[in-house]
């Protein structure tokens, strides 16, 4: 399986890339990673006719902790980014564990993973959950999008085909916030069936505070679960509760079916998920009080 | 069109004149004939391609040669004493830990570089850390053997 | 004869080349001057070749040539068939059959996606793949046939117009009245079970490079194949050369389960293209080409019923068999009379009646893989034992200790032929012992314990699956080997058996250099090379051991005998006082007499003085006779958790105890068990060939088609029993094939066991957790139904 051709340019900087990503319009794709491109390219299901390499520009690849939030730079690799979170966001660590194998993590991106927008995957699921946004840069100019305005469709964003993303912006829970994470997948690595993650954190009075949940393999693009953030904040927390809440956020799903799992799995599942890690986020959250 | 790259691989400098499209390892085993590296599903999914990019396990078939000129790349040929077998391989040899050959190079980079990192893996370690490299042949019992007996092999004989 | 090497477990003489990545695979291999092909290959599952157009292809920079069918036309015959009916077969069970050998390149009808329709032959791969996009074909759709019995049934779609129908093979057999018998029986138990379509998946694709050279005229051409005799026929029965001007080299290759024991297109376009472009040609299959064009497995229906006594005594088994046999019923009576020949496996049943009909399909055609027929014959079995249990109220395990064959029944005859046409009689084992075995080793009865216990406390679902086969092994009729000794005693052992990872350079050469006298690295094992031995079958069916090993060790005794009648005249000593050990000749208890054979050899050259004492030629090529299988068997457990909440089924443990007779590499043979297992546990939870209505593959890629990797997969237990086989010089049967067998049903039993509470019935693998939360929601369902129905006033 080998690619149709395609020209290639180096972009040692942003300001190439965009310049490139301008030139050539839709015909040019941006090769960073690579985890989820290339393969793509081998299938010749993706034909570009340019490919704008960014892994020159060395001035993407940084990780940095500011205003409440981790600012991660478009080269930083997914296992780079995985050994930072080990102990600063332990939910992103887990998340990151679940994405494919340690060769694709030590090429893959976060922002690829944040941009490609595959429904089934992560780290899209985890942008949202930690009310996340990414910077984009064209021509224009510079614009953040918000994670709840950024995923359309499935691998469809509303970036421009201009636009880099040049940083994924996630924020930091508070250190009282107990964090859940659980997928089913076929195969540990593979693209989940169905996921969720969630982080709650509760006030001196034992009710929750706070709570974020993000379902992923439930449709075109990822979801909060709304729902279930709105019927336990500020209420105290019991088993039956988030098990009522669980079942509110996940009706309001509309999944798919595909090969491996149908829409009606999807559904269910994403109920027991999300009373998992609420529960595993709340067990959390106690032992750090 | 073609592009001028300088590869380092397993530690000597090769000057090559490729397409964009030619993966890294097309490269490595038409160009360079370095064909201990195996193409086995060319998306990224089965690991026989793996080789070590800058000490790192990555796949060599969704990497482009025209993007590895700059790192040092190692492959099995790399790791691979001029007479007889490095500890690691012949751990392998003495567990069975191999059957038709074809996936064990992509097995041996991505274990050699995982025990630098874990030199004292448990048998779950060890299989999540394989978890990447499918293999048909062995169901992965003896591999499992084989990267134990490779680390208390190394614990007994650290590196100098 | 010395026997220090049997039974040893040597490390293999194959492994450093392989782990310092040198070994030579197909892709590894450059000619000079060489081209490279790529196929154009239809996307529809039926339809017919209206027309094609190819120049804007062939105009392409870099590409050498466009062939179609037209260009080819000369070379172009049928494929060839296998699964002939042999005459004792016929005479015994009454077949309706057809078969129809495919075109290596489709002329005006394809009848499955990625059937051949062009090959482009261009500088790179590339580049031939460029063209090949650019290769015009105008189809005219036909209906696709994809349910095999949909499709067996009158007013179906017909795929091979001559056939009327695409029912292309039925037969009835059995022994006794099964009417009278199921009438009679205090409890029957039936049921409908699927066993899905899932493959061999070598981690190498296939491939061929072909080179003809002008200057002799002949043709020498690598493939990674199991069978390279038959490839050779092949290619002497199209391209018109006698046989040693076509040399067939398999060179390492990277795994093959029966997927590349199988006839193929490409064996012969590729020597066609290489004779046509007068250049070296090579063909390495990609991964997706590979998933469509590569040989499917499994893919069958039984509909199938037990009768029994209430003590559980089973009595008859009725089984109706339905086989989809994808486009092509290449390979005969094989795949559908394994199955019926291995349906009552371990268990003592008097009577059977099955009906089997093979069903052709739009699909790619289905051939054998690693148990070939006795994996899905063995889970319809276990299947419907474990439901007779469940109604019986007993446990599977003692059902099954009730009925199993005793090693005190052997031999044990079946009143059916086997697949050779000779009677199918169980020669060796104790079935029994197996089951005792591995329930022992898992340790059954504490695992029940735990298994309740945990249930009520933890609301964990463990459950526990049995599985057990008796396995008819290492199908002759030969296998044949050459031993030969050069001047320095160095031997080397030809034959037409290859490996694919099986270890065959060492486990022969233990052989051989035991028989010999010499050391282990003495010895050279060529395999697959059909200029090293004229005639041979090939490795599949687990056969070479026996057939090649028995062959070897004939072959060595003859020359053994050789050397001794040379060696008695060199030491002046009577043959019987000569010893032979180490690669040296002595006469026996008196060691100062040792001398290498080298000199034994040489003495054997006639001087001017005198002629030698025997001829020079110390050889001997024997094709050992083996007129029917000799059985091998075992019992498989499986422990299970299934999470009630998401369906997903976790393998905790898994359990071998099996018996193949002795065993000329422990090691080896248990990881033949091992990667066995592996890929049934595939079958039985993850891997799944699956098709749309339109005949379109959606399982493309390693995305979508599931191989376990280490994580799905528990370290696997093994006990060995050893029953040698009275079959063979060496006593040994075939191990290649037996851990695929059973743990789909295993898997399957197990967790039907761990739902067991719910009524679940699990009929279909693989057991993907959708599947098994469906299963669990529909038996919750039933529950809601029933007690809204006992509400009801």
């Amino acid at each position: 399986m080998k690619p149709a051709p395609f020209d290639y340019t180096p972009a040692a900087t942003t300001a190439e890339a965009v310049a490139a990503l301008a030139q050539h319009g839709d015909d040019a794709k941006i090769l960073a990673g690579g985890q989820s491109l290339v393969p793509m390219l081998n299938l010749r299901l993706a034909r570009p006719a340019m490919l704008v390499d960014i892994n020159g520009a060395t001035e993407l690849d940084y990780l940095r902790e500011a205003g409440g939030r981790v600012h991660v730079g478009a080269l930083r690799r997914q296992a780079a980014a995985a050994r930072w979170a080990a102990t600063r966001l332990p939910l992103m660590a887990e998340a990151l564990r679940h994405v494919g194998h340690t060769a694709i993590r030590n090429r893959g991106t976060v922002v690829g993973s944040v941009a490609h927008a595959d429904p089934a995957s992560e780290l899209p699921a985890l942008l949202l959950c930690l009310d996340g946004e990414v910077v984009a840069r064209g021509p224009q100019g510079e614009r953040a999008i918000a994670a709840g305005a950024l995923y359309r469709a499935p691998l469809t964003t509303s970036l421009r085909a201009d636009e880099l993303v040049t940083e994924a912006r996630f924020s930091l829970p508070r250190p009282e916030a107990g964090w859940g994470f659980a997928e089913v997948a076929r195969r540990h690595g593979d693209f989940a069936l169905v996921g969720a993650a969630a982080l709650l954190w509760q006030d001196a009075a034992g009710r929750a505070a706070g709570v974020r949940l993000a379902f992923f393999g439930v449709g075109g693009t990822p979801v909060r679960g709304a729902a279930a953030e709105a019927a336990l904040t500020g209420q105290p927390v019991t088993e039956a509760g988030v098990r009522a809440a669980a079942r509110a956020a996940a009706a309001a799903l509309r999944p798919e079916g595909d090969l491996h799992a149908s829409a009606r799995y999807r559904q269910d599942v994403a109920v027991v998920l999300a009373e998992r890690t609420l529960m595993d986020a709340v067990r959390r959250c106690r032992r750090a009080a | 069109m073609t592009r001028a790259v300088r590869l380092l691989v397993n530690g000597r400098e090769h000057e090559v004149q490729v397409e964009p499209r030619l993966s890294l390892a097309d490269c490595l085993r038409d160009v360079l004939d370095l064909t201990g590296t195996h193409v086995g599903c060319e998306h990224g999914v089965c690991g026989a391609c793996t080789v070590l990019l800058d000490g790192e396990p990555v796949r060599s078939c969704l990497m482009l040669a025209v993007q590895a000129g700059g790192h040092a790349i190692t492959t099995v040929e790399g790791i691979t004493p001029d007479e007889g077998l490095a500890p690691l391989q012949q751990a392998f040899q003495d567990k069975h830990g191999l059957q038709c050959g074809y996936c064990t190079p992509g097995i041996l980079l991505t274990t050699h570089a995982f025990l630098k990192e874990h030199p004292h893996p448990t048998p779950d370690e060890i299989r999540e850390m394989l978890a990447g490299n499918l293999c048909r042949c062995t169901g992965y019992h003896f591999i499992v053997e084989a990267v134990e007996a490779a680390a208390r092999a190394a614990a007994r004989n650290p590196p100098r | 004869m010395g026997a220090k090497l049997f039974g040893a477990s040597v490390p293999r003489r194959e492994d450093p080349r392989l782990l310092r990545g040198e070994g030579r695979f197909v892709d590894d291999i450059k000619l000079p001057g060489m081209l490279h092909a790529a196929f154009v290959r239809s996307p529809h599952a039926h339809a017919r070749v209206l027309a094609m157009r190819t120049e804007e292809a062939a105009r392409r920079p870099g590409v050498f040539c466009v062939f179609t069918f037209a260009d080819l036309e000369r070379w172009m015959k049928p494929l060839p068939l296998f699964g002939a009916i042999p005459p004792g077969l016929a005479a015994r069970v009454e077949v309706t059959m057809k078969q129809v050998g495919q075109l290596a390149m489709a002329r005006d009808v394809v009848r499955h996606v990625g059937e051949i329709v062009a090959m482009v032959v261009a500088d790179s791969r590339a580049l031939a793949e460029d063209a090949a996009e650019l290769v015009e074909v105008d189809y005219g759709p036909l209906p696709a046939v994809v349910d095999m019995v949909a499709g067996g049934e009158p007013g179906a779609p017909v795929i091979h117009e001559a056939w009327g129908d695409n029912v292309a093979l039925r037969f009835k057999t059995g022994f006794g009245d099964a009417a009278r018998a199921m009438a009679a029986a205090a409890v029957t138990v039936r049921e409908r079970f699927y066993v899905q379509r899932y493959v061999g998946m070598p981690m190498e694709t296939r491939g061929v490079l072909a080179q003809w050279d002008t200057r002799d005229g002949t043709l020498t051409t690598w493939n990674g194949t199991q069978v390279v005799h038959f490839v050779q026929q092949g290619l002497v029965a199209a391209l018109g050369l006698p046989a040693h001007k076509i040399r067939v080299i398999a060179p390492d290759v990277g795994g093959g389960f029966g997927t590349k024991a199988n006839g193929y297109p490409e064996d012969l376009l590729i020597p066609v293209a290489a004779i046509a472009c007068r250049r070296p040609v090579k063909w390495t299959e990609d991964r997706r080409e590979h998933m469509l064009a590569s040989a499917h497995a499994r893919h069958q229906v039984h509909d199938i019923e037990i009768g029994a006594t209430r003590e559980g005594k089973m009595l008859v088994v009725r089984d109706r068999i339905w086989v989809d046999l994808g486009a092509y019923n290449s390979w005969g009576i094989v795949l559908p009379y394994n199955t019926v020949a291995h349906l009552l496996g371990p268990h003592r049943v008097p009577v059977l009646e099955v009906e089997c009909q093979g069903v052709v399909t739009n699909k790619t055609p289905n051939a054998p893989y690693r148990g070939a027929g006795r994996p899905e014959t063995v889970y319809a079995m276990d299947r419907i034992v474990d439901c007779l249990a469940r109604e019986l109220r007993m446990d599977p395990a003692e059902l099954r200790r009730q009925n199993y064959l005793s090693a005190a029944d052997l031999p044990y005859e079946l009143d059916i032929p086997y697949r050779d046409g000779n009677r199918l009689v169980y020669d060796s084992g104790d079935f029994r012992a197996n089951l005792d075995a591995a329930l022992d080793a898992i340790g059954y009865e504490r695992l029940r314990a735990e298994q309740a216990a945990a249930r009520r406390e933890r609301g964990i679902l463990r459950g526990i699956g049995i599985s057990g086969y008796v396995e008819g092994t290492a199908i002759g009729p030969y296998e044949g080997a050459t031993v030969r000794l050069d001047a320095s005693g160095r031997a080397i052992v030809a034959t037409g058996a290859c490996s694919q990872g099986q270890g065959h350079e060492t486990s022969f050469a233990q052989v051989a250099a035991d028989v010999l006298g010499i050391p282990l690295d003495w010895v050279t094992v060529v395999g697959g090379d059909t200029a090293a031995i004229p005639f041979g079958v090939g490795t599949f069916a687990s056969r070479s051991a026996v057939n090649a090993g028995s062959s070897i060790f004939d072959a060595a005794g003859k020359v053994r005998e050789k050397l001794t009648a040379a060696a008695a005249a060199l030491l002046e000593a009577a043959p019987g006082d000569v010893e032979i050990a180490d690669g040296m000749a002595s006469v026996k208890g008196a060691p100062a007499s040792a001398v290498p054979l080298e000199r034994v050899i040489r003495s054997a050259l006639p001087t001017f003085a005198k002629p030698g004492p025997v001829t020079a030629d110390f050889e001997a090529t024997v094709y050992h006779h083996q007129p029917t299988v000799t059985y091998t068997s075992a019992v498989h457990v499986a422990h299970v958790e299934v999470d009630p909440g998401t369906g997903a089924v976790r393998l905790l443990r898994y359990m071998v105890a099996h018996d193949c007779g002795k065993l000329i590499n422990p090691m080896i043979v248990e990881g033949q068990i091992h990667g066995g297992v592996a890929q049934g546990v595939g079958g039985g939870l993850l891997e799944e060939m699956v098709y749309d209505e339109q005949g379109q593959l959606l399982t493309g890629t390693f995305m979508d088609y599931l191989v376990p990797t280490a994580m799905e997969l528990p370290p696997i237990e093994t006990v060995h029993l050893e029953y040698p086989s009275p079959r063979n010089p060496l006593g040994i049967k075939g191990i290649g094939e037996g851990g695929a067998i059973s743990p789909p049903a295993a898997i399957a039993n197990a967790v039907e066991d761990a739902l067991a509470h719910l009524g679940v019935r699990v009929t279909r693998a693989p057991l993907g957790p959708d599947t098994v939360l469906g299963l669990i929601r529909a038996a919750h369902e039933r529950t809601e139904s029933l007690a809204g129905q006992g509400a009801r006033p």
